[in-house]
C-alpha cells in the first residue's frame, strides 16, 4: 500500500486557506502545519495532548462565519475520542477536523497506536453523530475534503487520512504562547486587555 | 427515617445559581460548557435556557479547558462547570492557561467538605484547592449565598480583565450534602 506523504496532505488541505483557522495537533501534525507555511491563523499546540478538537470546537462557535480545520494525529484523536461526542451533540457547521493516521506514535519512537489493529476513528465519528466521517487514502480525495471544508452548509465534518510512518524533519512553529494566541487574535481584530 | 438533604435557611432563600448566571452575563460569558454536577443544576438550567449563551455539554472536564482556549482565540469568553472531582481530570491540558495566558473561569462545586457522606469524594475534594494551586490557578470561594453576586463577579473580572486563571470553589456547605438515602 502506498500510503500518502503527510506533507503533501498538509499542503493540500492549506493550499487555499481564504481565512480558515487552523488548530494543528501537538506533535507532527504541528510540524506539518508550520512546514505548510507559518501563518498568524495557525494555533499550534506544543502540550495539552488531547484538546485540539475541542480548541477548534471553541474557536468555531465563537466565529461561526469563519471555517476552523483541525488537523491532528492519531494518538492525539484517541486521547480526545470524548470530545468528537461533545462536537457532535454541537454541530458546529464550521468545523472540520482531519486525522493524519499512521497507526503510531511517531514523536517517542513510533510505538503502534489502537488504529493499527482495532479502533475505527471513523466508526466512531460518525457514531458520535459526525454525519460527514469519509475515510481518506487518496491526494484526490484529500482535494475534495479540502474544497468541502469551505462549504459550511453542512458540517461538522471529519476525515481521517491514512499516511506514511515516516517521520519527516521537524518545521518547528514559535513555541511562545501569548506570541501565537495575540497574534490570531490580532489577525481577527482583538486588542490586548 | 430518610434524611433531608441539608440545607442552610440562606440557601433557600437566596437564589444564588442566578446571581452567578447574571455574573456571567454582566461579563459576557458566550459559551458555558458543564460536566453535569446536582449542585450545578439550577446554572446549567439557566445558562441552557439564556439564548446569548451556548451550552456545552462535556464528556470529561479537561474538554472544557480546551474549549474556553479556542473560545478566547476566537475573541469570546467562556466558563467551565464542574464538581470537584473534576478538577483531577484537567491537570494537564491546564498547561493551556498557564502557557498561553489564556484567561479561565472555573466554577467547581465541592464535595468532600462537611458533611461528605462518600469517602470516595474525599481525597480528591481535599486535593483540589491545592491541585488548581499547583496548576497555577487560584483560588475564591463562595462560602454564603449572599455572597454569591459579588464573589461570582470578582472571580469573573480577575479572569478577564487580568486575563488569569481562577478557580471559583462553592463550598458543599451551600449546595448541600448528598445523603443518599432521598427518595427517588
Amino acid at each position: 500500500m502506498n500510503a500518502l506523504n503527510r506533507r503533501d496532505v498538509v499542503a493540500s488541505l492549506l493550499e487555499r486557506r481564504d481565512g480558515l483557522l487552523v488548530v494543528a495537533g501537538l506533535g507532527a501534525p504541528a510540524w506539518d502545519c508550520t512546514a505548510a507555511g507559518d501563518h498568524p491563523l495557525t494555533f499550534p499546540l506544543w502540550g495539552a495532548m488531547g484538546s485540539a478538537c475541542m480548541i477548534g470546537l471553541g474557536l468555531a462557535l465563537a466565529q461561526p462565519k469563519r471555517r476552523v480545520l483541525v488537523v491532528t494525529g492519531d494518538g492525539e484523536m484517541l486521547m480526545g475520542m470524548g470530545s468528537l461526542a461533545t462536537i457532535g451533540l454541537q454541530k458546529p457547521p464550521n468545523l472540520s477536523i482531519v486525522v493524519l493516521d499512521n497507526e503510531a506514535y511517531g514523536e517517542t519512537g513510533g510505538q503502534t497506536s489502537h488504529t493499527s489493529a482495532t479502533a475505527d476513528l471513523v466508526g466512531v465519528a460518525r457514531a458520535c453523530g459526525i454525519g460527514d466521517s469519509r475515510a481518506i487514502s487518496t491526494l484526490t480525495e484529500v482535494e475534495t475534503f479540502a474544497k468541502a471544508v469551505h462549504d459550511v452548509s453542512v458540517g461538522p465534518r471529519f476525515a481521517n487520512v491514512k499516511i506514511a510512518s515516516a517521520n519527516l524533519e521537524r518545521i518547528l512553529p514559535s513555541r511562545d504562547g501569548t506570541y501565537i494566541v495575540n497574534r490570531i487574535r490580532g489577525d481577527l481584530g482583538f486588542q490586548p486587555i | 427515617m430518610p434524611r433531608k438533604t441539608s440545607k442552610t435557611h440562606s440557601a433557600d432563600a437566596i437564589d444564588w445559581p442566578a446571581a452567578i448566571h447574571s455574573a456571567l452575563k454582566s461579563q459576557r460569558v458566550r459559551q458555558v460548557s458543564y460536566v453535569p454536577d446536582a449542585g450545578h443544576k439550577r446554572l446549567i438550567e439557566l445558562c441552557h435556557a439564556d439564548k446569548g449563551m451556548t451550552a456545552v455539554p462535556l464528556t470529561t472536564e479537561e474538554e472544557g479547558i480546551g474549549l474556553a482556549a479556542g473560545a478566547w482565540l476566537g475573541g469570546e469568553r467562556a466558563a467551565l462547570l464542574m464538581q470537584s472531582s473534576g478538577v483531577g481530570n484537567c491537570a494537564n491540558v491546564l498547561t493551556l492557561a498557564a502557557t498561553c495566558g489564556f484567561p479561565l473561569l472555573m466554577l467547581v462545586t465541592m464535595r468532600g467538605e462537611t458533611g461528605e457522606r462518600n469517602p470516595w469524594q474525599v481525597p480528591m475534594g481535599q486535593a483540589t484547592p491545592e491541585a488548581l494551586r499547583l496548576a497555577g490557578v487560584c483560588t475564591l470561594r463562595l462560602e454564603r449565598a449572599e455572597d454569591a453576586s459579588a464573589v461570582a463577579n470578582t472571580a469573573a473580572k480577575v479572569a478577564f480583565e487580568e486575563q488569569s486563571a481562577v478557580a471559583l470553589l462553592i463550598s458543599q456547605q451551600l449546595i448541600g450534602v448528598k445523603s443518599f438515602e432521598e427518595k427517588r
